[in-house]
């Protein structure tokens, strides 16, 4: 079990959160989306089966829809922020109607752009990304807020009932960079590698 | 043999199903509807309709992380969306084959087509993408095929412009 502490808000502490969603991760294959959960899930362990990114703004669900259609029996966790999920909401209905059992979106939401200033995002005024989600027709809807809701998010990131759709309501105070490499061939062909093994690189 | 006049679209299902293709994303445009229909048909191919098309860029680098190969289907107005998406398979090196269908191109009727229309092999080019046009039917197979090839065998998103000489411009009964 991971410690699992709050901020100064009251709210998680995101690199609790991130590390314990992926505590004991067997073969889970996580996409960081673009900025502070991309360092959150690298600090949780710069491992093959992160795709941590460094751009593609709006991009990351869809990412991880591509990768649960071509991998079914693995789980896939999208773990990105609010202000990219924000840009990307419609794949919210693309990802819905596909019906991806292994897919998980996780948005960690502080409820501000962290890498530009701290701007805040919509979310901050009362958009409910969780609504939104249920509105696509995501069936598993969830708003995380305690560690026991952590818990059991991660319990079901490995189940295979999705698609998942959840808000996690994290602290907004910054935390360290821990930056995963930034030559992105390398993250895409390790991934491939240890999903497909050396062949990967011959597909 | 076939009319390729009239076969060019299952021509391109042919060689989906010949390169392996599993996961095909699309904005659907008349151009392509037959296509669509013949891959909806297939049980091994994975259609996901899309919002937008930058959607599809994020989808297919996804597929290729997991081992899946697959295409983009779209209008040339969907281009001018993909842009900025076009930067993860550059970075990553990701095989992304696009088939487009023209609009604002040949004999357009719509004014609004015509900006995107009239840009959209540049904006590609700019973006570094392999841009191969096609103009007359029999045309179409050899250079989706060499689309195909490039993106797989070279790493880098691909595109295969379709004419509107072929597809036949839109007029609206005019």
């Amino acid at each position: 079990m991971t410690t699992m502490r709050t901020g100064p808000t009251g709210k998680l502490l995101r690199r609790d959160v991130v590390a314990a969603l992926l505590a004991d991760r067997g073969g889970l294959l996580a996409i960081g989306g673009l900025g502070a959960p991309a360092w959150d899930i690298t600090a949780a362990g710069d491992v093959p089966e992160n795709l941590p990114l460094w751009g593609g703004m709006g991009g990351a669900a869809m990412m991880g829809l591509g990768l649960a259609l071509a991998q079914p029996l693995r789980p896939v966790a999208v773990i990105t922020g609010d202000g990219e999920m924000l840009m990307g909401i419609g794949s919210l209905a693309t990802i819905a109607v596909q019906e991806p059992r292994n897919l998980s979106i996780v948005v960690l939401d502080n409820e501000h752009y962290g890498e530009t200033g701290m701007q805040e995002t919509a979310t901050r005024h009362g958009v409910d990304l969780v609504a939104m989600a249920r509105g696509a027709g995501i069936g598993d809807c969830r708003l995380v807020r305690t560690a026991e809701e952590v818990t059991a998010l991660r319990e079901a990131l490995h189940a295979g009932a999705g698609p998942l759709f959840a808000t996690v309501k994290i602290d907004e105070a910054p935390v360290p960079l821990v930056l995963p490499p930034r030559e992105a061939s390398i993250l895409q062909a390790r991934m491939r590698e240890a999903i497909l093994g050396q062949a990967a690189h011959l597909q | 043999m076939s009319d390729a006049a009239e076969d060019w679209p299952d021509q391109i299902y042919d060689l989906l199903k010949e390169h392996g293709i599993r996961q095909v994303a699309l904005v659907p445009d008349a151009g392509h509807s037959r296509l669509i229909k013949r891959c909806l048909a297939d049980n091994d191919i994975k259609v996901v309709t899309l919002t937008t098309e930058e959607e599809g860029i994020g989808m297919l680098f996804g597929a290729w992380l997991g081992g899946e190969k697959g295409v983009l289907l779209m209008q040339s107005s969907g281009v001018g969306n993909c842009i900025n998406m076009l930067s993860v398979p550059i970075a990553h090196r990701t095989p992304l084959p696009m088939i487009v269908t023209m609009r604002g191109d040949y004999g357009e009727f719509n004014p609004f087509q015509v900006p995107m229309g009239n840009a959209t092999q540049t904006v590609l080019e700019a973006m570094g993408t392999l841009v191969k046009r096609a103009d007359a039917p029999e045309d179409v197979a050899p250079t989706v095929n060499a689309t195909l090839r490039m993106a797989f065998n070279t790493y880098r998103p691909t595109a295969t412009l379709i004419g509107q000489r072929v597809i036949g411009a839109k007029t609206f009964g005019k």
